[in-house]
């Protein structure tokens, strides 16, 4: 079996370190998820801290909105790395998803992710 | 106020786009920058978090020299974006540059605090200085919501 994907987390402020926690309030796990802030960072520094966080794993980078200094850095990272993933629009019900599917390979985990996520919107009615 | 220079190493992020765009209703950014300006990758990344009702523009800073009166009669606002202090000089050099948002630079080597959001080199401050005494308004403001702070404050 090959190496289980890593999820990092990546956004604006606290929201990161929050999900993961979240994540781990609620599925008891602490394992394969990282928490990174763009917090103090020129795109090129948190493109340092997301490589840093991925390390050698394949990963799947989840990133917090669909455009800005978080997504730029991820995407940079992205390009130049075969075994990461990038989805943007993180979400708790994703995250928690993700990490009962790790061994999936990364591009597969990122479809995943989506799917689990446009499936977790809904809007309530009387 | 029709057009801004504004400094800010993120290039085009949330505070430009949602901050800076919402508040002064902005018709245009322009990102000056001869690296992205030759990289359709890095042009549609940055496209990507840009509204419909905004403009994006990709010039070199020699571009830049020449579309500034343009950009500075257009009736909407035009931000116009550079990523560090080198390249704002460079286009000093070839615009009426008449005021600059120092909005966000952060830390690296060789780099010291002047505010949360701004690290500078003992260079930059010089070429700040430099553009100051030329007649350039500097001050330093990372959203519209803060109170802007002149260069001689910043620099303290």
């Amino acid at each position: 079996m090959s190496e289980p994907l890593r999820g990092v987390v990546v956004s604006h402020a606290g929201l990161a370190s929050a999900l993961v926690e979240a994540v781990e309030r609620i599925s008891g796990r602490t394992d394969g998820l990282v928490a990174v802030s763009n917090e103090g960072c020129s795109r090129e520094l948190l493109e340092a801290r997301v490589a840093e966080a991925v390390g050698d794993s394949p990963a799947v980078v989840f990133v917090d909105l669909p455009s800005g200094s978080c997504l730029q850095a991820s995407a940079h990272y992205f390009r130049s790395h075969e075994n990461v993933a990038v989805v943007a629009g993180v979400s708790l019900a994703m995250l928690v998803d993700f990490l009962y599917h790790r061994d999936l390979p990364p591009g597969d985990a990122a479809d995943r992710a989506v799917q689990t996520g446009t499936r977790a919107l809904r809007v309530l009615t009387r | 106020m029709s057009l801004l220079v504004r400094v800010d190493d993120r290039l085009v992020h949330g505070q430009v786009v949602i901050g800076w765009g919402r508040t002064l209703k902005l018709r245009r950014i322009v990102l000056v920058d001869d690296v992205v300006r030759a990289n359709t990758w890095e042009q549609d990344l940055y496209r990507m978090g840009v509204p419909g009702s905004m403009e994006i523009e990709f010039v070199s800073v020699a571009e830049a020299g020449e579309a500034f009166p343009r950009w500075e009669k257009d009736a909407g606002h035009t931000l116009v974006l550079v990523g560090n202090i080198e390249t704002l000089a460079q286009l000093a050099q070839v615009a009426p540059v008449a005021r600059v948002n120092l909005g966000g630079i952060h830390q690296g080597p060789g780099r010291h605090e002047c505010l949360r959001y701004l690290f500078l080199t003992e260079e930059e401050v010089a070429q700040l200085r430099g553009l100051a005494e030329r007649g350039v308004a500097v001050t330093a403001q990372d959203v519209p919501t803060a109170a802007p702070v002149p260069l001689r404050e910043v620099l303290r």
